[in-house]
C-alpha cells in the first residue's frame, strides 16, 4: 500500500519486521531509504558509531552545554496540530530551551512495534525531519529496534538533543524572588484535551488543535527583553500548577495566581467542566511559564505578544514571600485556594 | 461561558457574603457557638474549595463534608468484589475515572490493572455496552455506583441490553440511596447540624418531597442547591433566613433543574430494575437499613453478583481511620489522627481521601494553607 504523506512525498509501501531491527540488510534498506533522506545532513550521512560535532562550532554559541533526553509515547499517534515524531522534536527542543540554550543537535531512537506500516513510519520520519528543519536543529544521530508485536504500543522515539547557552544566563528553577511576576505564554491545556478528544472516548464534538510548537525563538525574543529571566520551564505533563510548585519548592518562596487572569480556550474550558478537570494540571507541549523581574515584566510580555508562539502571553500572578512552598490561586470568584502538586493522574469524577 | 459564568459574578456573591455574614453573626451569637451547615453532596465539597468559598465566609458558619461522594463512603470489602471480578480472565471490568484509585484490602481496580486485570475507564454506562457489543465473546461488566443521580443512567442502560438481547453485559450493583442515610446521620446521638443544604443532582430525580421529615421531624431546614458557587452562596442565605425566622422548611433553589415532584419517567426505570437491600455498608458509618439497592430477580441475567458470584467479605476500616466522625461532622477532617501523615492523597487510608470529592481529599488540596501553614519540606512530597 502507498499514501502521500502531508509533505507531498511518496511513500513507501509494506510493514516493518523484525529483520528490519536485525542489523541486516533490511535494517540497511530502511536507514538508506527512509531515515537519511528524511534527515538530510552530513553528521548523520557519515553513518559513524556517533556524531563527531567540531567543538569550535559549539563555542560560537555560547560558554555551556545544555543536554536533555526525553521518551514519547502517545495514542493516538496523530492527533490535530501534531504527532508522535512532531512531538518528540517539540519536546527536547522545549526542555534546551528553557535553559536559555540554543538547540542545535538532536538524536533520535525509534522502538517500532513489529507490524507498522512502513508508510505510516515514512510519515512520523518525516515529521521529525519538517519540525527539525523548523527549529533549526538537526538530527545527527539515532538508533532503530524492531520488538515484537505486543512489545510496544506501535512506535515508541526517544531523542535527546544538545544545545548551547550563551554566557551570562543563568536560569534555574531555584531563582524566583518575591516582587517577580509570573507569566505564561498562551492558553492552558490545548494538548492534554486535543488528545482525549482525538482518543474518541468523550463522544464530545469539538475543535480543539495541540498546542505542540518549538519555544526556542520565543525564549530568545524574551531574553532579547531581559537577560535576567529567573526561571523558565515548558508546562509539559502535570500542567502550569506542577512548573509552579517546582519553583515554589525549589525557591522557598510562595506564588500568588490570579484565576481570572489565566488565559484558558473557551473549548477547553468547556470540556474541563463536563469531565472535572482543571487545566492548571492539563498537558500542554509549546507552552512555557516564566518567573521574571517585576521591572522587566511588561517588555518580557511586549517581546512575547510580538511572536507568534506567544500571542496570548499573560501575566498571572507574583512570588511572594509568604507561604513559602505554596501555590495560592486567587479565584475569579473572590476566594482562594491551594494549588497542589497533582497525585497520580486527573481521573474524571462520576458526577 | 454561558450558563455557567452568570453563576460565577464576584461582585453578586460579595452582596450574599455580606448577607450571609450578618445572619451567620446574630445566629451563631444567639446559640452561643457556630452555625454547622452539612452540604450532603460531594459535588457541594468540591465547589467550595474549588471556589475558595470557605475563605470568603465567616468562621461563625461551619461546613460540615456529609456522606455525598459515593466513592468515598463504599466500604472496603465492596472494592475487594471489585478486585476479584476484574481478575477474572473472562470480565472486562467497566469504571468510573475515580473509583479505581479506591483502596481495598488488597489493593485498588488500579492496581489490579497493573498487574494484568482488563479494567477500563468509562464515562458512562453505554460506554460500557458498547464495548460488549463489540466484544461478544468477553464479559463486560460495569461498577454502578452513585446515588439516585446515576441509578437512572445504569437502569435504562440494562433495559436497552435487554432490548438488544446483549446476553454478555452485567452491573455489579452498588448504587445507593440517600434518605436512610441522612436520616442515619439525624438520629447519630453526637448530632450538632443546624441545617443542610439538599443534594441537588438526586433531587433532580427523586424531587423534594422525600426530605419532608427532615424539616417535620427533625426541625431542621433544608435547601436543595445547585453546584454553581452562586449557588451554594444563595442557599446558604436562604438557609440562615429560614433559621432567623425560626422557619424548618424544604425550600428548592435549584428550581431550574429540580422539579418538586421529581422526574417520573427516570424513577420508573430505577422501580422496574432495582429494588431496595435490607442493608448496605457503608465505609465509615457501618451499616444503614435500606440505604442500598440490588438488582430485581428479573434482571438477574443482568447481575454480575448471581451472574459470577463474588466473595461479598465485610472488611473493617482501618482502626486508625476516623472517616465515621468526618462523615457525620463530628471532627472536621484536619482533625482525623492521621491527616496528612500516614492518610494522604498518594496513599489514603480512607475512602474520604481518594476522590476529588471526598472531603479530606479537597481539605488536604485545596483548603490546607487556611487550617495552618504548611512547611515547604512537607508541601514538596
Amino acid at each position: 500500500m502507498k499514501m502521500d504523506d502531508p509533505h507531498g512525498k511518496r511513500m513507501p509501501g509494506g510493514v516493518v519486521t523484525l529483520a528490519h531491527g536485525g542489523g541486516g540488510s533490511a535494517m540497511r534498506k530502511l536507514i538508506e531509504n527512509v531515515l537519511l533522506p528524511a534527515f538530510n545532513n552530513p553528521l548523520l550521512a557519515a553513518l559513524e558509531d556517533q556524531a563527531t560535532v567540531p567543538l569550535a562550532e559549539l563555542l560560537v554559541h555560547g560558554d555551556r552545554l545544555a543536554f536533555t533526553t526525553d521518551s514519547y509515547v502517545v495514542t493516538p499517534m496523530s492527533f490535530p496540530g501534531g504527532d508522535i515524531g512532531k512531538l518528540a522534536v517539540c519536546g527536547t527542543v522545549n526542555d534546551l530551551a528553557v535553559s536559555g540554550a540554543r538547540p542545535l543537535y538532536l538524536s533520535c531512537g525509534l522502538v517500532i512495534e513489529e507490524g507498522l506500516e512502513m508508510a505510516h513510519l515514512a510519515m512520523i520520519v518525516e515529521s521529525i525531519a519538517h519540525a527539525a528543519r523548523l527549529a533549526g536543529v538537526s538530527v545527527v544521530t539515532g538508533d532503530t529496534k524492531v520488538v515484537e508485536r505486543g512489545a510496544a504500543d506501535k512506535l515508541f522515539i526517544n531523542t535527546a538533543g544538545i544545545g548551547v547557552i550563551p554566557a551570562g544566563i543563568q536560569i534555574s528553577a531555584s531563582r524566583a524572588q518575591p516582587g517577580d511576576a509570573v507569566i505564561v505564554s498562551g492558553s492552558l491545556g490545548d494538548h492534554g484535551i486535543a488528545i482525549l478528544l482525538a482518543r474518541n472516548e468523550l463522544a464530545l464534538d469539538a475543535a480543539v488543535m495541540s498546542d505542540c510548537q518549538p519555544l526556542h525563538g520565543l525564549v530568545a525574543v524574551m531574553l532579547g527583553a531581559c537577560q535576567d529571566i529567573h526561571c523558565l520551564r515548558d508546562a509539559t505533563r502535570g500542567g502550569v500548577a506542577t512548573v509552579l510548585n517546582e519553583f515554589a519548592t525549589s525557591s522557598r518562596v510562595g506564588i500568588r495566581l490570579r484565576e481570572a487572569a489565566l488565559p484558558v480556550n473557551e473549548t477547553v474550558r468547556g470540556a474541563c467542566e463536563i469531565l472535572g478537570l482543571d487545566p492548571l494540571y492539563l498537558a500542554n507541549e509549546g507552552k512555557l511559564v516564566a518567573v521574571v523581574p517585576a521591572t522587566h515584566a511588561d517588555a518580557v510580555l511586549a517581546a512575547m505578544r510580538a511572536h507568534p508562539a506567544g500571542l496570548e502571553a499573560a501575566i498571572v500572578g507574583e512570588i511572594t514571600a509568604e507561604s513559602a512552598g505554596n501555590v495560592i490561586l486567587s479565584t475569579a470568584f473572590g476566594g482562594y485556594r491551594v494549588v497542589d502538586m497533582l497525585v497520580g493522574e486527573q481521573l474524571p469524577r462520576i458526577c | 461561558m454561558q450558563y455557567a459564568d452568570e453563576f460565577r459574578d464576584p461582585a453578586k456573591a460579595r452582596t450574599l457574603v455580606e448577607e450571609i455574614s450578618k445572619l451567620a453573626a446574630l445566629l451563631a451569637k444567639a446559640r452561643g457557638r457556630p452555625l454547622q451547615v452539612m452540604e450532603v453532596c460531594g459535588g457541594h465539597t468540591h465547589t467550595i474549595f474549588r471556589y475558595g468559598l470557605k475563605a470568603m465566609l465567616p468562621e461563625a458558619l461551619e461546613f460540615v463534608h456529609g456522606p455525598g461522594c459515593p466513592v468515598c463512603v463504599l466500604p472496603m470489602g465492596r472494592v475487594d468484589d471489585c478486585v476479584a471480578l476484574a481478575c477474572n480472565p473472562k470480565i472486562i471490568f467497566t469504571t468510573f475515572g475515580d473509583a479505581m484509585r479506591v483502596p481495598g484490602s488488597k489493593g485498588s481496580l488500579l492496581q489490579a490493572k497493573a498487574e494484568g486485570a482488563d479494567v477500563r475507564m468509562v464515562y458512562s454506562p453505554l460506554d460500557a455496552l458498547k464495548l460488549a457489543r463489540e466484544n461478544p465473546t468477553r464479559e463486560v461488566v460495569f461498577f454502578a455506583l452513585g446515588f439516585e443521580t446515576t441509578m437512572p443512567s445504569t437502569a435504562l442502560t440494562v433495559l436497552q441490553a435487554r432490548r438488544e438481547g446483549i446476553r454478555n453485559f452485567s452491573l455489579f450493583c452498588n448504587h445507593i440511596t440517600i434518605i436512610p442515610t441522612i436520616k442515619a446521620i439525624l438520629d447519630s446521638p453526637e448530632l450538632t447540624l443546624d441545617g443542610f443544604l439538599g443534594p441537588g443532582h438526586v433531587s433532580m430525580v427523586i424531587g423534594n418531597r422525600p426530605y419532608d421529615f427532615i424539616a417535620e421531624r427533625y426541625h431542621r431546614p433544608i435547601v436543595v442547591a445547585g453546584f454553581e458557587p452562586l449557588d451554594i452562596l444563595q442557599s446558604l442565605w436562604m438557609l440562615l433566613k429560614q433559621m432567623k425566622e425560626g422557619r424548618c422548611e424544604v425550600e428548592n433553589q435549584y428550581k431550574r433543574i429540580v422539579p418538586e415532584a421529581g422526574n417520573a419517567q427516570a424513577l420508573a426505570a430505577v422501580a422496574e430494575v432495582f429494588e431496595l437491600r435490607e442493608f448496605f455498608e457503608w465505609r465509615g458509618l457501618g451499616s444503614i437499613d435500606h440505604s442500598g439497592v440490588r438488582m430485581r430477580a428479573a434482571f438477574a441475567d443482568y447481575d454480575a453478583e448471581r451472574k459470577f458470584g463474588v466473595p461479598g467479605l465485610s472488611i473493617a476500616d482501618p482502626k486508625s481511620c476516623q472517616c465515621g466522625e468526618v462523615l457525620k461532622g463530628v471532627i472536621k477532617p484536619h482533625q482525623c489522627k492521621v491527616f496528612g501523615t500516614s492518610c494522604t492523597p498518594e496513599r489514603p487510608l480512607g475512602a474520604l481521601m481518594v476522590s476529588s470529592e471526598g472531603a479530606c481529599a479537597a481539605y488536604y488540596r485545596f483548603g490546607r494553607i487556611a487550617i495552618k501553614p504548611v512547611e515547604t519540606e512537607t508541601v514538596a512530597s
